[in-house]
């Protein structure tokens, strides 16, 4: 059981800025940042509903995301080149 | 924990730790010797078994292709299993530099590195390998060029990594048994080079 991928290698998408309680796998300071997916990696279940004992179902579908260094640190020293490139479940992302 | 022998009071995850094993060991839940084979397998994983895979990579263009495709299936074409996780490979390139960190915790390819370097578990690798990965390798004694862009790999989910090294120069011909004494721990989390 697994939700279906919206974003396709190549899309932007801004990650939420959303800061719920409990265990999240988003890390804070990207959240609000804009990036590229860069991969599908397929569905997983769902780390927060897990955390609760619970299913986690239907799995997320999870993406490599890429960001600008220079978009996520404003203080950020290193030629424009330069990214980082994180996990996101898809509940996290929205089109950009 | 050291094995010196010294006393030290145990610190708070410590004590836990122990609380929990001994209550699991007690209701009949786990065996000591269950733990103790657990312990065993994992300090029997190593960084070899990394080593093992890059220098393949380094020999065979068709199965260094399938390993930047499917990382977990070409580990398995060498009996090495990776339970569970997906493992990605990013290759380093002379226009590419790779490097893995963990923001949120510490997720690390341990199957094929072993248990990780305290330094990869501190707040300060965690938090500033994002922010300034350039001052931190120079600090590791790796200096990137400006024209080499640096791909941080923050594993904060289901997904393990591993950097793929670029072989040495100077090292034609060389054994994969040869190539692989090259390849340290270092070089695979992306903070080193092979040698």
């Amino acid at each position: 059981m697994a939700a279906s991928a919206r974003f396709r290698p190549g899309e932007r998408v801004r990650v939420m800025k959303a800061y719920p309680l409990g265990h999240v796998r988003t890390p804070y300071y990207i959240r609000g940042c804009v990036g590229e997916i860069e991969r599908v990696c397929g569905a997983f279940p769902n780390p927060e509903e897990l955390a609760q004992m619970r299913s986690g179902l239907p799995a997320q579908p999870l993406y490599r995301v890429r960001f600008r260094q220079k978009e996520v640190w404003p203080d950020y020293r290193g030629p424009d080149s330069d990214v980082v490139e994180i996990e996101i479940y898809q509940h996290w992302l929205e089109a950009a | 924990m050291s094995d010196e022998g010294k006393y030290r009071p145990l610190s708070y995850f410590q004590l836990m730790e122990v609380t929990l094993r001994e209550l699991l060991v007690e209701k009949g839940i786990i065996t000591d010797e269950q733990v103790d084979a657990e312990v065993a397998e994992m300090r029997a994983r190593t960084p070899e078994r990394g080593a093992k895979v890059v220098a393949r990579a380094w020999v065979d263009p068709a199965y260094k292709k399938r390993l930047l495709e499917n990382g977990t299936k070409a580990c398995e074409e060498l009996g090495l299993e990776i339970p569970a996780l997906k493992l990605v490979v990013v290759e380093n390139t002379p226009e590419v530099h790779n490097a893995i960190v963990c923001t949120l915790c510490s997720c690390y390819p341990r199957v094929l590195l072993g248990i990780p370097p305290d330094w990869y578990k501190s707040r300060s690798y965690r938090s500033r390998m994002v922010h300034e990965p350039r001052a931190v390798l120079a600090e590791f004694g790796l200096r990137i060029p400006e024209q080499v862009a640096i791909r941080v790999h923050d594993s904060t989910a289901d997904m393990r990594y591993l950097v793929l090294p670029m072989r040495p120069p100077g090292t034609d011909g060389w054994s994969e048994e040869r190539l692989a004494k090259l390849v340290n721990r270092d070089s695979m989390i992306g903070v080193a080079l092979p040698g």
